[in-house]
């Protein structure tokens, strides 16, 4: 049956609106909430880091000037001899060592010319020339140096500082190394949760701290979000420091980045963390938001699905009881139309049985004659009696149509010949339409293919049809005209009168059920919508022609059935 | 077989094995009989002759039982017409009545029934002169 699938999708459809319905608003208040949470929270977490790396960019910015001032007042109040004697600088190294906890490394001079004069330190350099080091091409250039970290000489990362002084119209420098372990032990504790860390990134791409997780750092790109390409100018302020987030190559997570640049824009001190760490709470809202849209969506889902359900039991209940119902309807209304029907035929058999009873009579007036035994008198009791066998069988005929209509209702489906039934009913009709001064003709299709169909219940539209046809030319009479035809793969049956026809307006709602044109208590208003229900149980379609004073035409098409009918009818019934 | 009866009746049915008979057996029983199988047929015979009573069926083919029995009497308002009817058409029955029919019999009727009728309407029509109906 496809009224299954009918409330099937009744309740997949039910289910689809409930659920969106209800979701939407569950949905829309966790995005909006989730995103006002989000940025309000992920504000203060930034600015939170922010904070903390303006706070240690200022301690490296103030370690670097701090050894920078270390170096220059050594170079200023120590004297010039001591510089140049290696013995003399190491005690010198000795007090800087003692006063800063062994940040400086070693300490030398060099000349203009980049030869080192003299070295106090772990390291032996020998006479090093620094002419073609960075950090020397940079110390010409200015008066206090920080260069880069760099291997150097002695492989291993260091830094120099170095701080110009002249002596006698000659440019020597004094270089201290800065130990890199105490320095990158300034920026290596920074950090909050499990990914948390902090480093420091040269203007050209080279870190200049020792991060704690090296793996994954693409130095270069990063260089490039924080200093823009080369050749651009400059991203990062001094002041605001960078926040960023990009997805980290390696692992594909999502990595914040808060830089913030120092040293004239040469250094950047960067700090990185995984964003689900960095944000937690937030991560841990997400994962909320969602569980409860999941579980509301699942229990909103269950829920229209057993209310769709009930309701589509109930549509499908009140369904079945309307198709009870109208079967009651199409049984009362066949009962109607048989009552119109049976009025025609007790006029059809009264006129045989009211013969019958005359003849009898004319036969008892006979023999009541003294000479009734007269070849005369013989002859006309023959003519009686025959006239009376006639009458008879006339009788037999008549009740014999009535009774095979007005049997119970069959609904099982057959496949008919549908010329047959036509012929059937047009000649169950020809009396009353007689009265009534309307000539039937049938014009019924040759080979038509049989139709499936309950007998009586087509048997109900016909009548139904020819009736309504009767009626409408009960007053001035006409043709009745009754049609079938093969319409493609369709068997189309047509029945048109020449009566009195109908407005626009009426045809539009001729089909609905109590709607009637005749006078209160003719008609019931049903027929038609009787042999509506009938057609479309069948498959079938049911449409009316029809103008005021141009007569109608009921145009059905039912689906053929099977084979073609062995052979039609001659045209008159 | 009773004494006969000298009436002149006019037969209107389209039922011819019906009226046919019938007018044998009216006959029988010594009435004048002019049968007429159609409304208009029993117009024109009407026109030409004078009957003491018509016998009309009030469903033919070409013209309406009433609408004969309407004619007859603007044609001749003395003459008592009896309407024959099959059974469940009481109703027209009573149409015919209020028309102008001096009585009504649902067919089959029986002949001695017909006759009374026919007899009665005829003394009454004779005792007072019919006033048109309006």
């Amino acid at each position: 049956m496809s009224d299954r699938h009918y409330y099937q999708s009744l309740t997949r459809v039910m289910v689809a609106w409930m659920t969106a319905v209800a979701l939407a608003p569950l949905l829309a208040c966790a995005l909006v909430l989730g995103h006002q949470f989000h940025t309000a929270y992920r504000a203060k977490v930034v600015a939170q880091l922010e904070e903390l790396v303006l706070k240690h960019r200022q301690q490296v910015s103030a370690f670097l000037r701090e050894s920078v001032a270390e170096l220059r007042v050594l170079a200023e109040i120590a004297p010039f001899a001591d510089f140049t004697d290696d013995r003399a600088l190491a005690g010198l190294l000795a007090t800087m060592q003692h006063e800063h906890g062994g940040v400086f490394v070693d300490l030398g001079l060099v000349d203009a010319a980049g030869a080192l004069v003299s070295y106090a330190g772990p390291f032996r350099l020998g006479r090093a020339d620094y002419a073609e080091a960075p950090w020397f091409l940079a110390a010409k250039k200015g008066d206090v140096t920080v260069s880069d970290v760099f291997l150097g000489l002695r492989g291993l990362p260091h830094f120099v500082v170095a701080v110009r002084v002249s002596r006698d119209g000659r440019d020597y420098f004094v270089r201290a190394t800065i130990d890199f372990a105490a320095f990158n032990r300034l920026v290596e504790n920074i950090g909050q949760g499990a990914t948390g860390q902090a480093f420091i990134l040269s203007a050209r791409g080279e870190l200049q701290t020792t991060p704690r997780r090296a793996r994954g750092l693409d130095a270069a790109s990063l260089r490039a979000n924080i200093w823009g390409e080369p050749g651009v100018a400059a991203v990062a302020a001094e002041d605001k420091p960078l926040v960023f987030s990009r997805e980290d190559p390696e692992t594909g997570r999502l990595m914040l980045y808060v830089a913030s640049v120092f040293k004239g824009g040469e250094w950047a001190l960067v700090y990185q963390q995984d964003e689900a760490d960095a944000f937690p709470s937030l991560y841990r809202a997400r994962m909320l938001a969602i569980a409860i849209v999941a579980l509301g969506g699942c229990v909103i889902l269950a829920a229209s699905w057993i209310l769709a359900r009930r309701m589509v039991s109930r549509v499908a209940a009140a369904d079945a009881e309307r198709d009870a119902l109208n079967d009651q309807v199409i049984e009362a209304g066949k009962l109607a139309s048989v009552g119109e029907l049976a009025a025609g035929i007790a006029h059809e058999i009264n006129n045989p049985v009211a013969i019958m009873m005359e003849e009898a009579g004319w036969v008892a007036d006979i023999l009541s004659d003294d000479d009734h035994g007269s070849p005369d008198n013989m002859g006309e009791m023959r003519r009686a009696l025959d006239q009376i066998r006639l009458q008879g069988s006339r009788c037999k005929e008549i009740t014999h149509k009535l009774l095979s209509f007005a049997r119970k209702t069959d609904d099982r489906i057959k496949e008919l010949d549908l010329n047959e039934l036509v012929a059937e009913m047009a000649e169950l009709s020809t009396k009353r339409a007689r009265y009534v001064n309307v000539r039937v003709e049938t014009d019924l299709g040759q080979g038509l293919p049989h139709v499936a169909g309950s007998p009586s219940e087509l048997q109900q539209l016909v009548l139904n049809l020819v009736n309504n046809a009767l009626d409408a030319m009960e007053r001035n009479g006409g043709t009745l005209t009754i049609t079938t035809r093969l319409a493609g793969d369709r068997v189309e049956l047509r029945v048109t009168d020449t009566g009195h026809g109908m407005q626009k307006a009426v045809a539009a709602r001729i089909f609905e059920p109590f709607f009637t044109t005749k006078a209160v208590g003719k008609g019931t208003g049903l027929g038609l919508s009787i042999c509506y229900g009938i057609v479309k149980k069948l498959g079938g379609e049911i449409s009316v022609e029809s103008a005021p004073q141009q007569g109608a035409t009921f145009r059905i098409s039912l689906p053929a059935a099977g084979r073609p009918a062995a052979v039609a009818r001659p045209g008159q019934p | 077989m009773s004494e006969p009866i000298p009436l002149r009746v006019l037969l209107v049915d389209d039922e011819q094995g019906f009226v046919e008979v019938l007018a044998k057996r009216l006959r029988r029983r010594g009435l004048t009989v002019a049968v007429a199988l159609s409304g208009a047929e029993g117009l024109r015979l009407l026109r030409e002759n004078d009957f003491d009573a018509a016998v009309c069926d009030l469903k033919m083919v070409d013209m309406d039982g009433i609408e004969v029995l309407k004619v007859f009497t603007k044609m001749v308002p003395a003459m008592p017409v009896v309407m024959l009817t099959g059974h469940g058409s009481e109703e027209a029955a009573k149409d015919g009545l209020a028309a102008g029919a001096a009585d009504y019999l649902l067919k089959p009727c029986d002949i001695d029934e017909l006759l009374a009728k026919l007899v009665e309407a005829v003394d009454k029509a004779k005792a007072a002169p019919a006033s048109p109906s309006a």
